[in-house]
């Protein structure tokens, strides 16, 4: 799971399933960032700012995506996200856990 | 390094620390607890809200955090401080403590006459128990003696990327001397659970850890409650962790590699070789002394925002792979493996100073926290109170 990070790399690509790539520094909207994935050095244009340890896509998602960083599934995707946006909670929610909703299946109790 | 410095308990157990420790049965001895620890150096309380009123499995709970934590080998001495009427019975405590064949005494408030009389005789008896604790010399004592439990809390996104598989590095070698280690936070392994299954070495042990989970997220679901209220955290969210499936992928890499030989209760005792997983919440101070209460030395801590929290009776080793917050908060933090992220550490390297820096605490050392008296302690609740 874990991986050599190259020296001077902007974002970090945990495995070659990923759809994201996690900023190691903070970036600006409009920088090229250039991330490894399967050995091959891929550029992408970044369309919104990026702080350090935030996500950002690199590769189009359609809303309802199963999203994985780790090579394993992080969540779902709740809207389109297009490579070189933000990733976060305003466009993804988690799956488990989620008492919330299975109470409004049941109608809720509240 | 070969050894570890470490005093010998009579029951053969080894502690890192020499602790007086002294433990109220109840909230209503907090103060005359809290005031004998003021008046003798060298002595740590662990003042709680529990001990009155509670029944079934959450008295049980109670009893069992308060004697393994007296159980502790880093404990030498411990002074029990009971009103006099609560449901954890002083007595019974102390025969919990007793077959370490470390010094134990037991004081009621109620019958030795009130507050003043309580923290007098306390006293005494503390400063009789800590010249004796004082004549002890540490040994040279083999590395497989160790347990050490592994802990994320405050974490963001350098936890997962440097901070926990660095400190994963330092339990493999840990193991591969021979000692213990413990991972905890059933809440933090959601999304998680089916890889550390595969690496269960017994079925059995894998279905536990799966039963564990389920149980867990089937009472967030009965309490109709969004596991997102929680965790990921407000500071999590602000480090970048999206999701609890996320944060869990980040965390279980701080245990390494090692088989799963077993998944123990909270506060249950920690076998002392091989990796295992105690069913603890992901409260930071919960777990710590839950994993205190099961005998882990140390706890290693990985923390990408910052914490100051320690713990009564085991160093905490605050570690870090976010270089901006080790500069902010370097008063708490012991180690940082920031450089991982600029590509200019290895991964081996960062697990090794994570092990040069448990061996140093191991043979005393003392960690920030325990330099700026972090003394932290809490016990779990599962059940009603009456």
């Amino acid at each position: 799971m874990t991986k050599a990070i190259e020296a001077g790399a902007s974002a970090i690509v945990m495995d070659a399933r990923d759809h994201v790539a996690t900023a190691i520094k903070d970036l600006q909207a409009g920088d090229h960032i250039t991330f490894m994935k399967k050995d091959q050095a891929t550029e992408l244009v970044l369309l919104d700012p990026i702080p350090f340890g935030h996500k950002v896509a690199i590769e189009d998602m359609p809303a309802g995506t199963e999203i994985r960083k780790y090579g394993e599934v992080i969540g779902r995707t709740t809207a389109d996200i297009f490579a070189g946006q933000h990733v976060h909670v305003h466009n993804v929610e988690g799956i488990r856990g989620r008492g919330d909703q299975a109470n409004a299946k049941q109608g809720g109790t509240q | 390094m070969t050894h570890i410095m470490g005093y010998r308990r009579p029951n053969g157990e080894i502690g890192i620390r020499n602790h007086l420790l002294i433990i109220p049965t109840v909230i209503c001895s907090n103060q005359v607890s809290s005031r004998i620890m003021q008046m003798v150096p060298d002595t740590v309380a662990i003042p709680h809200q529990h001990g009155c009123s509670q029944i079934g499995a959450d008295k049980d709970r109670t009893f069992d955090v308060l004697a393994g934590t007296g159980r502790n080998p880093n404990v030498g001495g411990v002074i029990i401080v009971s009103l006099g009427c609560e449901v954890v019975d002083p007595q019974e405590l102390a025969e919990a403590i007793r077959p370490t064949g470390k010094f134990v005494e037991v004081i009621d408030i109620q019958a030795v006459g009130g507050s003043v009389k309580a923290i007098q005789h306390g006293i005494e008896l503390a400063k009789e128990m800590r010249a004796k604790l004082d004549q002890m010399q540490p040994e040279p004592v083999a590395l497989s003696e160790l347990i050490i439990g592994v802990k994320c809390g405050g974490s963001d996104a350098t936890s997962g990327l440097a901070s926990n598989p660095a400190l994963g590095a330092a339990a493999d070698t840990l193991i591969q001397h021979g000692g213990g280690v413990v991972i905890g936070e059933t809440t933090e392994i959601i999304g998680a659970e089916h890889i550390l299954a595969s690496r269960c070495s017994a079925p059995e042990t894998s279905e536990k850890l799966y039963h564990i989970v389920d149980r867990f997220e089937k009472e967030v679901e009965r309490m109709g409650a969004d596991m997102r209220g929680g965790n990921p955290s407000p500071g999590n969210i602000a480090g970048g962790l999206t999701t609890i499936e996320e944060k869990s992928l980040g965390c279980i890499s701080k245990c390494g590699t090692a088989p799963i030989q077993g998944v123990i209760e909270y506060a249950e005792d920690i076998p002392k070789h091989g990796l295992y997983f105690m069913d603890s919440p992901g409260n930071d101070i919960e777990c710590v002394s839950g994993m205190a209460a099961g005998g882990a030395h140390l706890v290693c801590f990985t923390t990408g925002r910052g914490t100051p929290t320690g713990s009564a009776v085991i160093p905490v080793i605050k570690i870090t792979g976010n270089s901006r917050m080790f500069e902010r908060m370097s008063d708490n933090m012991d180690v940082n493996v920031g450089e991982m992220l600029d590509g200019t550490l290895s991964l081996e390297s960062a697990g090794n100073r994570i092990w040069e820096e448990i061996v140093a605490v191991a043979s005393g050392k003392l960690t920030k926290s325990e330099i700026l008296g972090h003394t932290e302690f809490s016990i779990n609740r599962i059940g009603p109170s009456l």
